[in-house]
């Protein structure tokens, strides 16, 4: 009876074996991943994450040094918080099973079924968790932009829950609409390859909703608020230029023809555009600035985000002239408007990714990718009524959703430090840090 | 005894320093300071911003001589802070005053042996 018994035994192990290398097999052989296109798309996860510090050197030059850590801070947070969140439900409502075209359900919550196969929805040739990082990076920049509108005052405690509830409510589900499946602008046709809505107009909406509810710097108009070192921004720009090549490249999916031209549209642009906001400046001002340099890259940077898969390199150059100009222009109609938007987030991310958005419509073109489609310069007015539709939803969404957010963290928590630590500086009242000892 | 508190451009130290040691004057202090002059200050613009620079950054540099020097080493440092052929505008401004003591730390010489 033991003899039988372990017999029996062995016979169902040989089974279960060779039943689990069959499924195995037949896994692979359905989904394929690539090796080259994983090896990309790891590559280009590392160079988005290096954008959120990049980010923070950028905006931590263009403050007084008093505020340089806490500036930092804000960014380099965002990597720890929003980590956590994507991964224990963001991914989740962002990319998870649709509910009514607006939200993910949480299916994939706790990273529940998000393992090493792919999801063929998404990228069928790289690892399902691949995919699932590659986009968190871009959940973790984007509320990081937001903190250029209020940079100098915010409390930090207010900033970590800010960042929680606002991707919760106004990233996940825009980041569902847009690229999801099941996703009602991703269902309308409106096109947005890297992000201008996901990321920029949404952060740079929200970033005018922040400036108006936390109102101005103490001082503001009245004393001098000189960025404390440009080097440190400029070099931030670059970090931020290097890594939107994983940014936009990435948004691929995979690597090859469509990666390449995202690629080489990105870099043409914001060349076009760091020369545009420097001549502009130059002419209306007198003076070709370092800072004005950098801000023109980042414009282009952003213009040419929703347009980067569907756009040919002479459009691009386009793109990135008029999104310099543009840009810089906004930036300058900030003092007439008379809110506080410390570092213009506004200007360069609101504008320059509305102007992506709608250049995205002009621009598009199906002999740079057939998944997309024809713009109006190439005879089909129909993408950019649906280019337009999304703007304004995103706009209108962005704004009323981060109004209604802040004004509740006002209540609940205070949005701003006392009027002692901001003199003081976030450093040292925030943080009981100082940036330099010298 | 002379102090000279000469308060000069960045980019003129060396030329001033050179100029001083060549006439064997042994030491000085420099401190980087701010001010401003007739010159006044300068405008600088940030992103659309104009911010007015009151003050501008110069060095200034602390001599301690015998009054037997004073020609010659105001005449030194004149020359040699000046920018161009004929100077201009922010190269700066040279006080003299009158220097009761001067003790050296170490050995506790006084006045014109301790300069």
């Amino acid at each position: 009876m033991k003899r039988l018994l372990s017999i029996l035994f062995a016979a169902l192990t040989l089974l279960s074996i060779a039943s689990f290398a069959f499924a195995e097999e037949a896994a692979a052989a359905a989904s394929k991943i690539d090796t080259g296109d994983t090896a990309w798309m790891l590559i280009s996860t590392a160079l988005v994450m290096l954008m959120t510090p990049g980010l923070a050197l950028f905006y931590g030059g263009m403050v007084r040094r008093k505020n340089v850590l806490g500036t930092i801070m804000q960014s380099f947070i965002a990597l720890g918080v929003v980590t956590i969140i994507w991964v224990l439900y963001g991914y989740s409502l962002s990319f998870g099973p649709d509910v009514g075209h607006v939200i993910g359900n949480l299916d994939w919550a706790f990273l529940n079924g998000v393992g090493l196969e792919p999801n063929t929805d998404y990228a069928a040739t790289i690892p399902h968790q691949t995919f699932m990082i590659f986009q968190m990076m871009f959940a973790v920049i984007t509320p990081a932009l937001i903190t250029g509108a209020f940079a100098e005052r915010f409390k930090f405690s207010t900033y970590l829950v800010f960042i929680v509830v606002w991707v919760t409510f106004v990233y996940f589900p825009l980041a569902h609409w847009v690229w999801g499946v099941g996703g009602w602008i991703r269902n309308l046709g409106a096109l947005d390859f890297a992000g201008g809505l996901v990321v920029h107009i949404s952060s740079g909406v929200s970033a005018l909703a922040a400036a108006i509810v936390v109102g101005k710097r103490k001082g503001y108009g009245k004393e001098a608020m000189m960025p404390h070192n440009v080097t440190m921004t400029l070099l931030g720009a670059g970090l931020l230029w290097f890594g939107w090549f994983g940014f936009n490249g990435g948004s691929a999916v995979a690597s090859g023809a469509l990666a390449t031209s995202a690629f080489v549209v990105t870099h043409i642009a914001t060349a076009a555009a760091a020369l545009s906001w420097t001549f502009a400046e130059w002419k209306h001002r007198g003076k070709p600035t370092a800072l004005g340099a950098a801000s023109g890259a980042v414009a282009g940077l952003v213009a040419i985000t929703p347009a980067s898969g569907f756009v040919g390199p002479m459009s691009s150059i386009v793109i990135g002239l008029v999104a310099g100009a543009l840009c810089y222009w906004a930036v300058n109609l900030k003092t007439k408007f008379g809110y506080d938007d410390s570092l213009d987030a506004v200007g360069v991310h609101g504008v320059g990714g509305t102007w992506g958005a709608i250049a995205t419509g002009l621009f598009a073109s199906k002999a740079i990718n057939a998944a997309g489609n024809d713009g109006l310069f190439f005879g089909n007015s129909s993408l950019m009524v649906n280019q337009l539709i999304s703007i304004g939803a995103c706009w209108v969404y962005s704004f009323v959703i981060t109004l209604i957010i802040l004004k509740v963290l006002d209540a609940v928590m205070g949005l701003r430090v006392d009027e002692e630590d901001e003199m003081a500086g976030l450093d040292h009242a925030q943080h009981g840090e100082s940036g330099y000892t010298l | 005894m002379k102090m000279i508190s000469a308060v000069i451009k960045h980019f003129r130290l060396d030329e001033v320093r050179k100029s001083l040691t060549d006439m064997g004057i042994e030491g000085m202090t420099v401190t980087e300071v701010k001010g401003f002059g007739r010159q006044k200050g300068h405008m600088e613009v940030y992103r659309g911003v104009e911010y007015e620079v009151k003050f501008l950054p110069k060095i200034k540099i602390e001599v301690a001589i015998p009054k037997e020097r004073l020609d010659a080493v105001l005449k030194a440092i004149q020359e040699s802070a000046r920018t161009g052929e004929t100077g201009s505008i922010g190269d700066g401004k040279i006080f003299v005053y009158n220097l009761e003591d001067v003790i050296r730390v170490r050995t506790g010489e006084r006045g014109k042996e301790a300069i």
